[in-house]
């Protein structure tokens, strides 16, 4: 019996993690990301877990990271200035191929901007925001339900490619509330356990270790420095790195026909909208009240690793729009895979774009 | 159908709660899609509060509030904020004892604070008068699916108040309401 | 000692210069985990940067080698997440009090069963003898060229005033007092905090007027003044020199402690 409740999408997004055996929080208070933080300060202790309040952001994601090698599903919610304060442990995080789940409700930036209006403006930042190359995972929820379904995928995620998993929400999808239904369960994709004999940085075929958790006797060597596959400082050894560096970016992209999950509307039109997020509400409103005008929308649910192939399933394009709640980053990305020219359509400030207002873009542009 | 009420009133009246309850009444009780939504600014805190919820039959795509039909206005501040521009033809419901101006639209005045201090003797309750009479009014949810709202939504202990209290909006809206 | 079997035997040799305190350290911390008898599976080494924190690296057990300051916060979360696993942290002084300042008062006072390491040689050794916050006052170093002109942290203090249920104090050349003290420490529930005074004569040394490894271990000998030493040249009403540091079992209490093996 799955339970149907009218939910905030923040207590919907703890829900997830809960459902999806989240057992470790560790955060630090910030607008509009708070009510996840408060939802599993109440819900952790009754299941057995551990909720905690860090000192800073680069505390909350450190000891997440720490009680992640314990091998609890972990994870930390936030907002731009505590993403901005988290960056350098993502990179930790990443190099030392640790299974978390970071939540972003992303609000207006630069600095401390709107602390409750909702944006986009962090989806270059959770792609490249930490020093060095690398690749991580991104999905952006459009609605409440969405945030209890990809929250449970962030985790599956995470596990299965041993990588920070991102949740790009935002202030509207946090805050909103709607109608959601919650299964007794989900499914659980496990991390692969170190096998016997096995290194515990050893990529194997598709560069995916076996995970070694603390406690299980493998006196496995954890560390940010490039290392080899027995997880040994090796900082000299250009070819050492390059083949780290390769692998950790490898695992992420060569799976991305795997992780994708996107929507087609359309497939046949010549104007296509690119959205991710609450933008991909209002364009679902202009194709519900123009259903005559052929106009094609690709929505992602993953937008990182970024499915440039689901971008040729439009055969006909010959115009994409993207309207974000920034000053057009995905756009950057899509015009890297397309000949057409691909439109942003900015909006700034906190709301959404309003259906007029892309009706409106969709004449200028066709 | 879809229709967009907007609440507003002072921090502490329970305007958000209304907003909640409202939606929770429509996606849960009425099988309809709901909604809710509010503002989350600084002034919340004592100023004007805003809470809103669109409610449809068929599922909400295009999840903001652009122009509301359905108003319940409880301080003057909130009318000033949030209702003194509403369109011509929308139905707002003010809590006439708070508020002294009045809107170009279709208004009732509905004494919800007067009548919870009253009448019902707890004036917190004022702003479920105000959900009454708005259900009685615009039928935007239905009796039953607000009740059974406001009844998982309230404190243990208060249930029979609170049903009293929107009882008591039912008929205060059948009253003053001829629109 | 039989400490030898705690070693990652590959991973030698270390990167710690000739005449180093780091070593020492290690073993007196490695000799105190074999009195206790804890098991090598249960047991994880975590660090943050600087050459403190590559310690954990030569030991055979599970270890966390992090990002720089932030060692407390990674281990916070793995002793909550597992309370059976032993943790000991070691780091230094730039690693603990200058980025990694607020995690040490806020670890202190949640007092989590943690026994905390410091190595404190009074400079950012691994970058190359920069100043940090325990450079003495007057003291030399790459960014001192004039001497430091700051006061220094007493971060056993620090630590006591946090509220860490164990602290602790010693130095490189007391060798048998620091492994007694690591032992205490982390026989008691709670933060435990170590202090060790050591020795850097290749960064530290040599703009001091310190150059060879028995001039600093002299050095660090004659500073050290035990704290009831101390306390009797108070009672007595007679002047402490400024440049001495107090040695020996500076604290040790019952605080509610986070963590704990149940």
């Amino acid at each position: 019996m799955s339970r149907v409740e009218f939910m905030q999408g923040n207590t919907a997004c703890a829900e997830g993690a809960l459902a999806a055996g989240c057992r470790f929080f560790g955060g630090y208070p910030i607008t509009p990301s708070t009510e996840i933080a408060e939802h599993m300060a109440r819900a952790l202790p009754k299941r057995g877990g551990v909720f905690i309040s860090m000192e800073d952001e680069l505390g909350s994601i450190a000891a997440v990271i720490g009680a992640a090698w314990t091998g609890v599903r972990a994870m930390t919610a936030t907002s731009g200035p505590g993403f901005s304060l988290m960056m350098e442990n993502i990179g930790f995080a990443v190099m030392t191929e640790t299974p978390c789940v970071i939540v972003n409700i992303q609000r207006g930036g630069p600095s401390t901007g709107q602390p409750t209006r909702a944006a986009q403006g962090d989806m270059l930042q959770c792609r490249f925001g930490s020093h060095g190359d690398y690749s991580t995972i991104a999905l952006s929820p459009a609605s409440v339900q969405e945030m209890f379904d990809l929250t449970v995928k962030a985790f599956n995620l995470a596990d299965r490619y041993r990588v920070p998993a991102f949740v790009m929400a935002d202030e509207i999808v946090g805050h909103m509330r709607e109608r959601v239904t919650i299964p007794d369960a989900v499914e659980i994709v496990p991390r692969r356990k170190l096998e016997p004999g096995q290194l515990p940085f050893d990529g194997g075929e598709d560069g995916i270790p076996g995970f070694a958790q603390f406690g299980s006797g493998y006196a496995v060597h954890v560390t940010g420095l490039t290392h080899d596959e027995r997880g040994y400082p090796d900082t000299m050894d250009a070819e050492a790195h390059d083949r780290l560096v390769r692998r950790l970016i490898g695992k992420i992209e060569s799976a991305r026909f795997d992780i994708a999950d996107y929507e087609v509307e359309n497939p046949d039109a010549e104007t296509v909208f690119v959205t991710y997020g609450p933008p991909s509400r209002t364009v679902l409103q202009l194709l519900h009240d123009m259903p005559d005008e052929g106009i094609g929308h690709l929505r992602l649910r993953v937008v990182w690793p970024f499915p440039e192939f689901a971008l040729s399933v439009f055969a006909n394009a010959k115009v994409f729009l993207m309207p974000e709640l920034n000053m057009g980053q995905m756009a950057r990305e899509v015009q890297r895979h397309v000949d057409q020219p691909v439109i942003p359509i900015p909006k700034l400030g906190g709301d959404l774009h309003t259906p007029a207002e892309l009706k409106q873009a969709l004449e200028a542009y066709r | 159908m879809r229709r967009e009420v907007r609440l507003s009133g002072f921090g502490g009246q329970g305007i958000i709660l209304s907003a909640v309850i409202l939606g929770r009444a429509a996606a849960l009780y009425d099988d309809k899609y709901a909604v809710q939504t509010q503002v989350y600014g600084p002034e919340a805190r004592g100023g004007a509060s805003m809470g809103q919820v669109i409610i449809d039959d068929q599922p909400i795509l295009y999840p903001e509030v652009t122009d509301p039909d359905i108003y319940v206005i409880m301080s003057q501040q909130g009318f000033e904020k949030y209702g003194v521009r509403a369109r011509e033809d929308a139905i707002m419901l003010i809590d006439s004892g708070l508020v002294h101006s009045r809107p170009r639209c279709r208004y009732c005045d509905i004494p919800a604070t007067e009548e919870a201090k009253s009448v019902l003797g707890r004036e917190i309750v004022a702003n479920i008068v105000m959900i009454g009479a708005l259900v009685a009014t615009t039928g935007v949810v239905s009796r039953t699916a607000i009740e059974k709202a406001v009844l998982d939504s309230v404190p243990k202990g208060t249930e029979e108040l609170n049903a009293k209290a929107l009882q008591r909006g039912f008929d205060l809206g059948k009253r003053a309401c001829n629109l | 000692m039989t400490a030898e079997e705690w070693y990652r035997a590959d991973r030698l040799p270390h990167i710690y210069c000739a005449g180093c305190g780091n070593g020492t350290v290690i073993n007196c911390t490695l000799a105190a985990v074999e009195e206790l008898g804890w098991r090598r599976e249960e047991t994880v080494f975590i660090s943050g940067i600087g050459c403190s924190s590559r310690a954990p690296g030569y030991i055979l057990t599970d270890s966390l080698h992090t990002t720089h300051g932030r060692a407390l916060a990674f281990a916070t979360g793995v002793k909550l997440a597992n309370p059976g696993l032993n943790v000991v942290v070691f780091t230094g002084d730039g690693d603990l009090a200058a980025i990694g300042g607020n995690h040490f008062i806020h670890a202190c006072r949640r007092n989590v069963d943690m026994t905390v390491v410091c190595m404190n040689n009074m400079i950012y050794g691994m970058t190359g003898g920069q100043g940090s916050p325990t450079t003495p006052p007057g003291a030399f170093s790459t960014t001192t060229p004039y001497g430091s002109g700051e006061p220094a942290f007493d971060l056993a203090e620090l630590a006591i005033a946090a509220g860490a249920n164990y602290v602790a104090r010693w130095t490189s050349y007391h060798v048998k007092e620091l492994v007694k003290a690591i032992a205490a420490g982390m026989r008691t529930p709670g933060l435990s905090f170590v202090e060790v005074m050591t020795q850097c004569p290749t960064n530290y040394g040599r703009h001091n007027r310190l150059r060879r490894v028995s001039d600093m271990i002299e050095y660090l000998r004659t500073h050290a003044l035990l704290v009831q030493k101390k306390e009797r040249l108070v009672q007595e009403g007679k002047t402490v020199p400024d440049e001495m540091f107090t040695v020996g079992e500076l604290v040790r209490r019952n605080r509610p402690a986070m963590g704990v093996r149940r």
